[in-house]
């Protein structure tokens, strides 16, 4: 469910309209809030808060009775209720495979792109050390 | 002293107006758009969003063009924003460790694992301004290598292994983490509370104040032991799902100071360490406030406490620009009531002396005097 974070609600929208969805209803409508985040004094230590950010979230339930919850960063609630969906189709044994092969996969592997790309472009600025040579002899 | 006072309302109505029309500019020039500012003034966003306290860099885009590029004023309407939403929780520590580094440097060690990772920095320019930035700029396509898979652990969890570096401090089993946008702060503060301090204070002032240490007031010898900039996962335990769920990630930099070793009788000597952390590319930031949270230990590690980077009270009660900005900023207020008593006081005062000083000149008190 990661993916879905990661991706945009316009990619998520796009790749379920692909699928014959079931009927479902909102569980709680999308809302918007903050969630406090916290690091860890000396990156391992005890935590502490480094401050908010914005967050979504929404619930959606199946016709078939399948509860999914959706959060994502951002404000964007309809992203929270589609990964909402997903969370509850997925649960589905009608709907697991699809959402998993047509939604998620495909979103996963946009994301491992963007990712390859950043750590290729970043690798290229790695120092590469050598010793001079003093003199000529 | 603030008395209500009526008028000036069509003024103030009207002064609104003029300041859309200043921050619009010249209409001839296109406007500028959130993307725009999120994507090529991406450390002004970074710089709103650390010290306005809120991740969303969309919103940081806006309070910049609403604030007409102020960035204090633009940190204010992001903390006002902030207060209208409701806090659905607390995220999971992030790991520092676990980040996808765009940028990692340590100026201790030449060869870490993982390697030194320059990135995206200012680090060696020349600081030339270039004209070829005024207009129609393309730039080349960054270089690509071969990602190393070898991970890339925190220089202090190295220095750690060998006991040569100060341990990070332990949670208190059940201890609740201190934070200053609930409680009102009380002194002496905890680290935690300090750290959250820093993490929202102004980036001038720390620098002013870590620079301070390193110019001998209140010296603790500091090395930036690793510096990292990179994107980190977010999880959150909701409690209607029952686990914790992924959020998405967001840009942090760490800055892990190595400082002057201590030891004592019962204590091999070891380096001691002070640590900064912040929203998206803050290096400047998280350096100061690394410099100023080692400071702030000055009483924990049994050093003297002489200098104003190592007084908590100070610094802390100073390092906020919104309510710093606040108190200097009303000072432009009307205080029409509250300077007439002084006026009135004032008046008394050169009324008397002026009456005394007749008196003392007085045929008959310089009579007195000569005699």
């Amino acid at each position: 469910m990661a993916v879905l974070a990661h991706a945009e609600a316009g990619e998520i929208a796009a790749r379920l309209r692909t699928l014959a969805l079931p009927a479902h209803q909102d569980l709680r409508a999308p809302e918007n809030g903050l969630v406090m985040l916290r690091g860890r004094v000396g990156g391992d230590g005890a935590p502490f808060n480094i401050g908010e950010a914005t967050v979504s979230r929404a619930a959606v339930r199946l016709a078939s009775g399948e509860v999914g919850f959706g959060y994502t960063l951002g404000r964007d609630g309809e992203k929270a209720r589609l990964i909402a969906l997903c969370d509850a189709l997925v649960q589905s044994s009608d709907f697991g495979g699809a959402v998993e092969r047509d939604v998620i996969a495909p979103l996963r592997e946009q994301l491992t792109v963007r990712r390859e790309k950043v750590a290729a472009e970043t690798a290229a600025t790695k120092v590469d050390f050598y010793t001079m040579v003093r003199g000529e002899g | 002293m603030y008395v209500a006072v009526k008028g000036g309302e069509r003024a103030i109505e009207n002064a609104h107006r003029l300041l859309a029309s200043a921050r619009r500019g010249d209409q001839s020039v296109p406007e500028i758009s959130l993307d725009q500012i999120s994507e090529q003034l991406g450390l002004a966003v970074d710089r709103v969003m650390s010290e306005g306290s809120l991740y969303d860099r969309e919103l940081a885009a806006l309070a910049i063009k609403q604030a007409r590029g102020d960035l204090i004023e633009a940190i204010f309407l992001v903390r006002a924003f902030r207060a209208t939403l409701p806090r659905f929780g607390a995220s999971e520590p992030v790991e520092t460790g676990a980040m996808r580094v765009q940028r990692r440097v340590s100026s201790t060690f030449k060869d870490i694992p993982g390697g030194q990772i320059l990135g995206p920095t200012f680090d060696y320019t020349h600081r030339l301004l270039d004209p070829s930035l005024a207009e129609g700029f393309v730039p080349e396509q960054p270089a690509t290598a071969e990602a190393s898979t070898v991970p890339t652990p925190r220089v202090t969890d190295i220095l750690g292994r060998d006991g040569l570096i100060e341990s990070s401090p332990r949670a208190e089993e059940g201890a609740s983490v201190g934070d200053l946008t609930r409680e009102p702060l009380n002194f002496p503060a905890d680290r935690d509370l300090r750290l959250q301090n820093l993490a929202r204070g102004d980036e001038g002032f720390l620098l002013a104040m870590g620079y301070s240490t390193q110019r001998g007031y209140g010296r603790n010898h500091p090395f930036a032991g690793e510096i990292r900039f990179g994107e980190v996962e977010v999880e959150f335990s909701a409690e209607d799902v029952g686990f914790a769920v992924p959020l998405g990630s967001i840009e942090l930099t760490e800055c892990q100071m190595v400082n002057q070793f201590k030891g004592s009788a019962t204590e091999a000597p070891c380096f001691t360490r002070g640590y900064g952390l912040a929203f998206g590319q803050s290096e400047r930031k998280t350096m100061s406030m690394a410099l100023v949270d080692r400071a702030l230990r000055a009483r924990e590690l049994g050093e003297e406490a002489l200098a104003p980077a190592q007084d908590e009270e100070f610094v802390m009660s100073h390092s906020d620009n919104v309510q710093a900005t606040g108190f200097v900023e009303h000072l432009k207020l009307p205080h029409y009531v509250d300077f007439q008593s002084e006026l009135g006081l004032l008046r008394k005062l050169r009324r008397e002396f002026s009456e005394a000083f007749t008196d003392a000149n007085a045929p008959d008190a310089m009579k007195e005097a000569a005699e």
